[in-house]
């Protein structure tokens, strides 16, 4: 069945393709800078970060004597959380505000997740490249354990588009799935060792915020490009095998109830 | 070649009793039901050949859309199954997923993606949508800017673009003006000449008659009638004034044709007849002869009052008269069981020639959608002939004369 899903994906590759362009365009459409927001809103959020938090508060990572190494820190959590978030955000609506569009043509839906899913990932490269920049500019690209980036992002992007259809077809049937997920995803991300570094934590309970599968994930990033570091293979394993049981539960249940949901919206 | 094949369709929707029941169904395994059935179509058949083209009516709530929505793939089927052999194209809603920031062009593009188009294909059918479309320039500038009926015209080109197996057409093309309707139309009609199959929804009697060889009657999600269009049309409309099923029989006449009664049956017509300037029944009658035509009723419950009329369709259904006694100011009262009646309307026949059925109504008053008593559709078939005028074209002979005044120029000698 999952054989069957990529090859609908594909031949609507074109739709897919034309649909990830049509809505970065339509965004910026009628602004007088254009995709030049693309840019500046992330640039703005790490601009943020440093300023404020390095030189205004003059922020710390304990055991860490460079000024930025918290920034780099910050950023590198908040930048990858924030692809998680607009994932799993946009995934849950895509139906309903679909809606129309499901009653009304005969397309495979599962293409909806996966505009958003690239959407994002549009997003999320231009502000990761300006990260890049920056890091490029201050001397502090980690150098070849970057390759190991790609990897830790594939198995957050799995675990996001994951829930993302999971919640967005149940947001269908129960519309107080969208409301609840806002305040659950305000929770995680302080759940999360993004803002804070786990160090700071009571030795009690660090053992029990490695069970959220973010944070094994978002300490890879910051290893990667905080500490120059090849992250712990091993931490990765359950997130990926929690992103396989969720993406597999997205299918099953995309496949039991995507002609009902047709019937709902 | 069998183009669709419906069998034993049904939908039915769930209703839950409460926001939690459905909560529950998924948690909780149980076998009492937590939610009503209500079927909105039930137990349809149908097989359509290459080339067929099928009417589908029925009133507000019968399951038309429904059933398009299954036939077009976008709602799932809740019994049943359709096979469908061919590419289907569905005109449910024209400009679907248009955006209106867009130009026409980018839209064009966008909305064969969603048909399943690939870039190229849909490259090389551009020029052939610009030229049905007929918006020249306004091709590349935001569809914001365009005519409801600019809009339909590029819409309509998209959708219908490539030739498609099945084309399901449902009320869209009944919203823009004349000229768009006709447009759609000719490429539909060249479409079905090349082998597309035509499944049709409209209230449009007209539109049916003249496109579709069969119509399917759909009433509370059943298909209660399924035949030739004039015929299914007859029953339809029976359907529409009675509302009830079993006050509605169709009967087959000698002369091949189905007559379809309905009513309370307080009243029954039992013999129409046609009369000659003479006196002599007709079944031919020369354009422009007086006529009278006969209609014989009798009486099987009393009735306080009674309006008798009649009306003559062409062979598309269309009404080319009618009247009754209301209009014509004769009340009928006080009729008690088992009386008859002759009611006698005398004309001169003024129809272009071709072939007319009559229908005859008997209700209280003079709207036969209160207390109808009797409606009878194809009651009595005749023919118009023109042997003696001049030859003519159109349903109404108006009789024109001709003068003509020929003024020679001054170069032009008369010899």
């Amino acid at each position: 069945m999952f054989n069957m899903q990529l090859k609908a994906i594909w031949s609507y590759r074109g739709f897919i393709w034309g649909s990830v362009q049509r809505e970065f365009q339509s965004r910026y459409r009628n602004s007088i800078l254009g995709s030049l927001w693309a840019v500046l809103n992330p640039l703005a959020t790490i601009l943020i970060y440093t300023v404020i938090f390095s030189k205004l508060m003059k922020a710390r990572l304990p055991g860490m004597n460079d000024t930025l190494a918290y920034s780099i820190y910050l950023c590198a959590g908040v930048l990858t959380w924030g692809l998680f978030a607009e994932i799993i955000g946009r995934c849950q609506t895509v139906f309903l505000e679909n809606a129309n569009m499901i009653k009304k043509l005969n397309f495979p839906r599962i293409c909806l997740p996966v505009i958003v899913v690239l959407n994002a990932g549009v997003n999320f490269v231009i502000s990761f490249g300006l990260f890049f920049c920056f890091l490029i500019v201050t001397g502090r690209f980690p150098g070849w354990v970057i390759l190991a980036l790609p990897l830790v992002l594939i198995i957050q992007i799995a675990l996001a588009m994951g829930l993302g259809v999971v919640f967005g077809i149940m947001n269908v049937f129960f519309r107080d799935v969208g409301q609840f997920i806002g305040i659950v995803l305000q929770f995680w991300f302080w759940f999360t060792p993004i803002v804070y570094p786990i160090s700071i934590l009571p030795k009690s309970i660090q053992p029990l915020i490695l069970l959220n599968p973010m944070a094994s994930i978002v300490a890879a990033y910051q290893s990667i490009l905080v500490y120059g570091q090849w992250p712990e293979w091993a931490t990765l394993i359950p997130p990926a095998m929690i992103a396989i049981v969720v993406c597999l539960l997205a299918i099953g249940l995309y496949k039991k109830r995507a002609g009902e949901m047709v019937d709902e919206i | 070649m069998t183009i669709l094949r419906i069998h034993n369709l049904g939908k039915a929707y769930k209703q839950y009793f409460s926001r939690w029941s459905r909560l529950a169904e998924w948690c909780l395994p149980s076998s009492h039901p937590r939610y009503r059935i209500y079927w909105a179509l039930q137990n349809v058949n149908c097989q359509v050949q290459a080339g067929e083209a099928i009417g589908i009516v029925g009133m507000n709530g019968a399951g038309k859309s429904t059933l398009l929505k299954i036939i077009a793939g976008t709602t799932q089927p809740t019994t049943g199954s359709v096979e469908i052999n061919g590419r289907v194209a569905a005109l449910l809603e024209l400009g679907m997923g248009f955006h209106p920031e867009f130009t026409g062009r980018q839209n064009v593009v966008m909305a064969g993606q969603l048909f399943g188009f690939l870039a190229d294909e849909i490259q090389s059918l551009l020029p052939g949508i610009e030229d049905f479309a007929e918006i020249g320039d306004y091709i590349d500038q935001p569809v914001r800017t365009y005519s409801s009926g600019m809009l339909m015209r590029l819409a309509f080109a998209v959708a219908t673009a490539k030739r498609p197996d099945l084309l399901i057409v449902d009320e869209a093309l009944s919203v823009g003006d004349s000229y768009f309707q006709y447009k759609s139309f000719s490429r539909i009609r060249k479409f079905r000449e090349e082998g597309t199959t035509l499944l049709l929804v409209s209230h449009d009697r007209g539109a049916i008659q003249s496109i579709c060889d069969r119509v399917m009657v759909l009433h509370n999600g059943k298909a209660v009638k399924e035949g030739p269009a004039e015929e299914a049309m007859d029953f339809y409309h029976a359907l529409m004034a009675e509302r009830d099923l079993t006050l509605i029989r169709q009967e087959r006449q000698a002369y091949g044709k189905v007559q379809t009664i309905s009513g309370g049956g307080e009243m029954s017509v039992f013999e129409i007849r046609l009369l000659s300037k003479e006196g002599k029944p007709v079944e031919g009658v020369e354009t422009g002869t007086p006529v009278t035509l006969e209609i014989r009723i009798k009486v099987n419950k009393p009735v306080a009052e009674a309006v008798v009329g009649f009306m003559i369709k062409d062979r598309l259904g269309q009404i080319m008269y009618g009247i009754n006694s209301y209009l014509l100011g004769q009340p009928i009262r006080h009729l008690s069981a088992k009386d008859q009646l002759v009611c006698c309307f005398q004309f001169e026949m003024n129809l272009g020639k071709g072939n007319y059925s009559i229908s005859t109504a008997i209700s209280k008053k003079e709207s036969h959608l209160a207390d109808n008593y009797e409606w009878r559709d194809g009651g009595f078939v005749f023919s118009v002939l023109n042997t003696k005028k001049p030859d003519f074209v159109g349903c109404v002979s108006l009789d024109a004369t001709l003068s003509t005044q020929h003024t020679f120029s001054a170069g032009h000698s008369n010899l």
